[in-house]
């Protein structure tokens, strides 16, 4: 084209011969519909990937880079060690510097995916010659495999309805507040990658299921033991898959296509899955693991019958033989069951899985699993918070699966229905029913849009076809096109609900931008604030605390304080903690509740038992910051008097009522964590017109304000007096 | 190198000398001689730092028959430790037409001093023919000489100090006249060393007028004054100046920062710091202020943690400021570390010499106001692919190469390291770094990127339009 007119004389062309020169060749650049539905495809799918990404980023925009909460800081020390140390270092790890005097073996006690994950990005970064920090690397893993995650779904519902619902569900998923809320850039956590593993996983095995093939049950093994590899949730697939299995089993659904796809997964998954070491040989030893070995020799027996049924050629003689198999199977089987249990060859299930399908258990029987904010009954607000209108296409949606049930939609039916159960257990396992959600949204959103539109397109098509060759072939037409009449205003209320079903949409855009930017992208610690002239305040007192830590204590000093901050003051701070977020012992953590809440004295004993040097408190008091020490304080007497009965809750409460004022109990007037929260606090005046020792977390005067510490000093306290520092004194001379 | 720092450029010639000059030091220097008197000599220490500054003003008389080209200086072992720098001038000229013209100052070999006294040869222009006097002026800066006592403290005590020195100047020829000047931050001065005649005025001290002291002769002293100011000392600091040919000069300062004071001791109060800060802390500081190069943009502040958050940064034509609050208050002892990082436009800094080189004119030594530096690096990171490069220093320091790999590199940037011991603010001069460099160089990584992506889509066209199926679909 560019050569035809410059090859043409100066002279300005007639405009008529310039167009005929012009012409075939644009059409020659027009596509057929097929390529241009192809090109719309994958730029829709570019632009929700990107998308995926980029409404991740609020909390980098607004903050800076880096890493949030708590248990991100573990992981992003360990990826540190990771890249710094090599892979062998990092797998033999014992770590010295948390659980002070047990240490813990990292390597052992870990998922390691994550960690591997973005150092595996980091080195094919440098390789390429991107010279970029792992801290970045680790910032973005999160967002990164959100966006990995629509391409998924948008795959997965490609599988199980078309491509039509495919491209709405990864729409949704990318925006979906339920996942964001654990995959903002920053939340460096193990979910970030196993929401695209546990997808990735369930796309793959549905896909061996439809297929037969030998190759997408191998994938799905695969996408199995990056799953275990990564999150302790891969506890999900072991249960789903088999009951899915055991309910195409019972729906008369059993196929050959089946019996590979299982197998081979299940099989292999276990294989790969024992080479994780914090699993090994749990997969085949615990209690949760069993359902799936159960099923894998139930299809066994199933194809063994169906071939002696297909030997035989006898429906007379198969039943007889068919009851005496069964008999057989079922004792041996439960045979086995009784005996594992009973040498302890076979794990009881643990408390965590206990607490997952029966809600009250943990609240009885684990204080310690009970205290995490995430681990509480979802509120419905909660739901409607993350889940916005797919909460309402949700049935939709599953109508629309029952009404073209096949393997596939069966499959995310039960996914969707038994997510959304475990998601109204914990709050946390929202993410985990997110995607379904998404899923079966996409399909109702698909179908219906689907049909509304085919509405507005068979009449546009009709009317004219009508006005030209009469009504005979109208009728024959509408004949062979739709098998009803068409109701009245058809057309205009299509119109209408395509209108509506757009509001809802956007609406649902609008919701998901705004919780993200407004609940899901504060990186905790790092707190902002509305100042008085309407600017914002920032209250960056953690890590002025733990870089004190870092710079001012001796390499060798612990820190004890409660679990909560173990990771942070292990990342941050550089120095040995007693307790930390990983709760494996449940009586080194209660010690340290029983310090908390113990008189000073006897906490003095008990830390130089622990060898502590010094002690971090987090106190709310100065700045109104809610989430601190003594609020939390009932679940260390709690957790302490689990272990020690001499700690007995109702002697820190009055008439069944926790206070902090003159009313409070002496005990928690005088308990170690009072204390140092309110240390010199009496002196203070906090807020203009009220009494110097005025709370302003709690909203009351303090009832202690003459505290007298003996055994410790005051070593630092941070600018609004958040964190607080207490150094414990050496014993004195004892002449 | 010393080739390359003969060829042309005037300006380059006059740096080069004191390079040279030191390299033939061990020939020029003779031994003190005898017949060579100091008339008169006066002594201005100045203490109100924590880095102490002296201004020595000397009246030189050759008595005897040869002329003396060299004029030495004594110093102890320990202010041989300590010195940071010697700078010596000729004042020419009278009032207020007076211009001071640098003279070189090297040290010796000789060992003829006693106690391990080391000396220093002013190199004089003029010769001194016999029977003439000469001025000279000469500032010395001593790092670490100011040892706090007691040496611990706590919040509420403000900060002692002991200055150790002789009320007698160190000199290795007789000195007929002399006085000496002490200034202090504070009137508290909590003892001194009398030697007759000794006065004390405010926050002043005056030892002297001394008369006829033979050569090497010394008279201890020893004050014990109050010295709240921030004893700021940067431990390390790292200094990587990146340039890149595409307009801009990156620099990234890594900082070790101590509180190199009395040391802290026992309870450390918020309350009692905030509530009453003039009484509480005296010696501790929180703040500190860089001064940045104007035009200065996407400067940060942050450590191995993250951002912090208390800067301000204010920028005029002359000069940028940054002032800069550590994440906590600096108590006796207590250490940071954080990272300064900033661009400026590189044609402030980046020149062509008439034949052809380009050279980086940039500032040497640290940012920050009054703070000593123990251990000075600054890497200059050139664009990949520049070769023969070379450093000129108006003083001496240890330099090498290395090879630093940044964003798409492949062979490395070639690296000039620069390292230096005991930095103080009057290191704050320009330096150079000369280097060859290829244009056609800088085209090397944006033509390696249009290439992989090139190399991508093409892929993908081949994927798309082959056919790599075994079986031959139905």
């Amino acid at each position: 084209m560019g050569a035809k007119t410059g090859s043409s004389p100066p002279v300005a062309p007639p405009p008529a011969s310039s167009a005929t020169a012009l012409f075939p060749s644009i059409n020659a650049l027009k596509l057929k519909t097929k390529q241009q539905e192809l090109l719309i495809r994958v730029s829709i799918l570019a632009l929700v990937y990107v998308l995926a990404f980029a409404i991740r980023l609020f909390s980098v925009l607004r903050y800076e880079s880096m890493i949030h909460e708590f248990d991100p800081y573990f992981n992003y020390r360990t990826t540190l060690f990771l890249t710094e140390k090599g892979f062998y270092e990092f797998w033999n790890w014992f770590d010295s510097e948390s659980w002070y005097p047990l240490g813990r073996i990292i390597g052992g006690t870990l998922y390691p995916g994550l960690m591997v994950t973005a150092a595996l990005i980091y080195w094919t970064l440098h390789f390429l010659r991107f010279a970029v920090h792992i801290r970045e690397v680790c910032v973005l893993t999160a967002p990164f495999f959100a966006s990995n995650t629509t391409i998924v779904a948008y795959f997965f519902g490609k599988e199980i309805w078309d491509s039509g619902a495919g491209l709405v569900a990864a729409a949704l998923i990318a925006i979906c507040p339920g996942y964001i809320s654990r995959s903002v850039a920053g939340s460096y956590d193990n979910e970030g990658v196993a929401i695209f593993a546990l997808l990735l996983t369930f796309y793959l095995f549905v896909k061996a299921v439809n297929t037969g093939s030998l190759a997408w049950a191998l994938a799905s093994a695969f996408g199995y033991f990056y799953m275990v590899s990564a999150w302790g949730g891969y506890v999900f697939i072991i249960n789903l898959v088999p009951l899915y299995v055991l309910v195409l089993l019972v729906t008369g659904r059993y196929s050959m296509r089946l019996y590979v796809a299982y197998n081979c997964m299940y099989v292999l998954g276990m294989l790969l899955a024992m080479q994780i070491r914090f699993v090994g040989f749990q997969h085949v030893q615990s209690g949760e693991h069993m359902a799936a070995m159960g099923v894998f020799f139930l299809l066994q027996v199933f194809y063994f019958l169906d071939w002696v049924k297909f030997t035989l050629n006898d429906p007379k003689l198969f039943y007889s033989f068919l009851r005496i198999a069964l008999t057989c199977a079922i004792s041996v089987g439960s045979l086995a069951l009784g005996v594992g249990m009973a040498t302890g060859y076979i794990s009881p299930w643990t408390g965590r899985f206990y607490s997952l399908l029966d809600p009250t258990y943990a609240k009885d029987h684990i204080p310690i699993i009970a205290s995490v904010s995430e681990h509480q009954p979802t509120a419905w607000s909660s739901f409607m918070f993350d889940f916005h209108i797919l909460l309402f296409l949700f049935p939709a949606g599953l109508y629309f699966c029952f009404k073209r049930l096949s393997d596939a939609t069966i499959f995310i039916v039960m996914y969707g229905l038994t997510s959304m159960y475990f998601a109204g257990v914990m709050v946390r396992l929202i993410l985990v029913a997110a995607p379904a959600v998404c899923l079966i949204s996409s399909i109702a959103v698909s179908a219906t849009l689907k049909n509304l539109t085919m509405l507005i397109r068979a009449k546009n098509n009709a009317t004219p076809m009508g006005s030209s060759k009469g009504t005979a072939s109208l009728k024959a037409s509408a004949k062979a096109s739709s098998f009803d009449q068409p109701l009245p205003y058809q057309r205009n209320v299509a119109i209408a609900l395509l209108l509506g079903a757009f509001y809802l949409l956007s609406r649902y855009a609008i919701h998901c931008t705004w919780v993200t930017s407004e609940a899901y992208s504060s990186p905790s610690i790092v707190l902002a604030a509305r100042g008085a002239h309407g600017g914002r305040v920032i209250f960056d007192d953690y890590r002025e605390a733990y870089f004190w830590l870092r710079k001012n204590t001796p390499a060798d000093a612990k820190i004890m304080s409660w679990w909560d901050y173990g990771y942070q003051i292990t990342a941050m701070g550089n120095r040995t903690v007693i307790v930390d977020n990983n709760t494996w012992n449940n009586t080194h953590i209660a010690t340290v509740g029983r310090a908390m809440s113990s008189y000073e004295d006897e906490a003095y004993d008990i830390m130089k038992s622990l060898d502590v040097d010094y002690v971090l408190v987090v106190f709310g008091g100065v700045t109104g910051y809610s989430s601190d020490d003594i609020n939390k304080f009932l679940w260390m007497v709690r957790i302490g008097g689990g272990v020690f009965p001499v700690i007995k809750e109702p002697e820190y409460l009055v008439n069944g009522e926790y206070r902090v004022d003159k009313g409070a109990a002496p005990k928690m007037l005088n308990c170690l964590m009072y204390k140092l929260s309110y240390y010199r606090f009496g002196e203070v005046t906090t807020e203009y017109g009220k009494p110097p020792g005025y709370d302003r977390a709690r909203g009351v005067e303090i009832g202690n304000k003459d505290v007298k510490l003996e055994y410790l000093e005051e070593a630092f306290t941070t600018s609004n007096w958040i964190i607080r520092i207490y150094k414990v004194k050496p014993p004195k001379n004892r002449w | 190198m010393g080739e390359i720092l003969m060829v042309p450029a005037l300006g380059r010639i006059l740096l080069g000398l004191s390079l040279l000059a030191s390299s033939f030091s061990a020939l020029g220097s003779s031994s003190p001689s005898p017949d060579v008197r100091i008339l008169s000599a006066e002594r201005r220490v100045d203490l109100t730092s924590s880095i102490v500054k002296v201004y020595l003003t000397l009246k030189v008389e050759n008595s005897g028959a040869s002329h003396a080209s060299d004029i030495f200086l004594a110093f102890s072992p320990t202010e041989t430790e300590h010195l940071a720098i010697i700078k010596a001038s000729l004042p020419e000229g009278k009032r207020k037409k007076k211009k001071y013209i640098p003279l070189d100052v090297n040290p010796t070999e000789l060992s003829e001093a006693p106690n391990g006294a080391k000396l220093f040869s002013v190199s004089l222009i003029n010769p001194l023919m016999a029977g003439e006097t000469a001025v000279i002026e000469v500032l010395y800066i001593l790092t670490h000489s100011l040892e706090p006592f007691p040496a611990e403290i706590s919040q509420s005590e403000s900060q002692l100090v002991y200055y150790r020195d002789s009320a007698v100047l160190l000199s290795p020829y007789h000195v007929v006249e002399q006085i000496m000047y002490i200034k202090t931050p504070t009137n508290k001065i909590e003892s001194f060393t009398r030697v007759d005649p000794t006065n004390r005025a405010g926050t002043e001290l005056k030892y002297g007028h001394f008369h006829d002291h033979p050569p090497y002769y010394s008279s201890p002293i020893l004050i014990h004054f109050e010295n709240n100011n921030p004893f700021a000392v940067v431990e390390e600091l790292v200094r990587e100046v990146e340039i890149s040919h595409w307009g801009s000069l990156q620099v990234k300062e890594y900082y070790q920062l101590k509180h190199a004071g009395a040391r802290h001791k026992g309870v450390f109060s918020r309350l009692e710091y905030q509530a009453r800060p003039s009484i509480n802390g005296a010696s501790s500081f929180k703040q500190l202020l860089a001064k940045l190069p104007p035009r200065v943009n996407s400067v940060y502040y942050r450590d191995a943690i993250g951002n912090i958050s208390s800067s301000h940064l204010r920028t005029d034509y002359q000069k940028s400021e940054l002032e800069i609050e550590p994440r906590y208050p600096l108590f006796g002892g207590w250490k940071a570390s954080f990272v300064i990082g900033y661009s400026v436009p590189l044609e402030d800094f980046l020149f062509e010499s008439p034949e052809g080189q380009h050279y980086l004119n940039f500032s040497f030594g640290c940012p920050l106001y009054e703070t000593l530096v123990d251990s000075l690096t600054i890497k200059v990171v050139l664009p990949e692919g520049s070769r023969s490069p070379s450093a000129v220093l108006p003083f001496g320091a240890d330099q090498y190469l290395e090879k630093t790999f940044s964003y798409l590199d492949v062979v490395g940037r070639t690296t000039v390291v620069i390292k230096k011991k005991n930095v103080v603010p009057e290191h704050n001069v320009p330096f150079q770094v000369y280097y060859n460099f290829n244009p056609i160089f800088m085209l090397a990584e944006p033509l390696m990127l249009i290439t992989a992506i090139f190399l991508f889509f093409s892929a993908c066209i081949a994927y798309l339009h082959m056919d790599l199926s075994l079986a031959k679909k139905a």
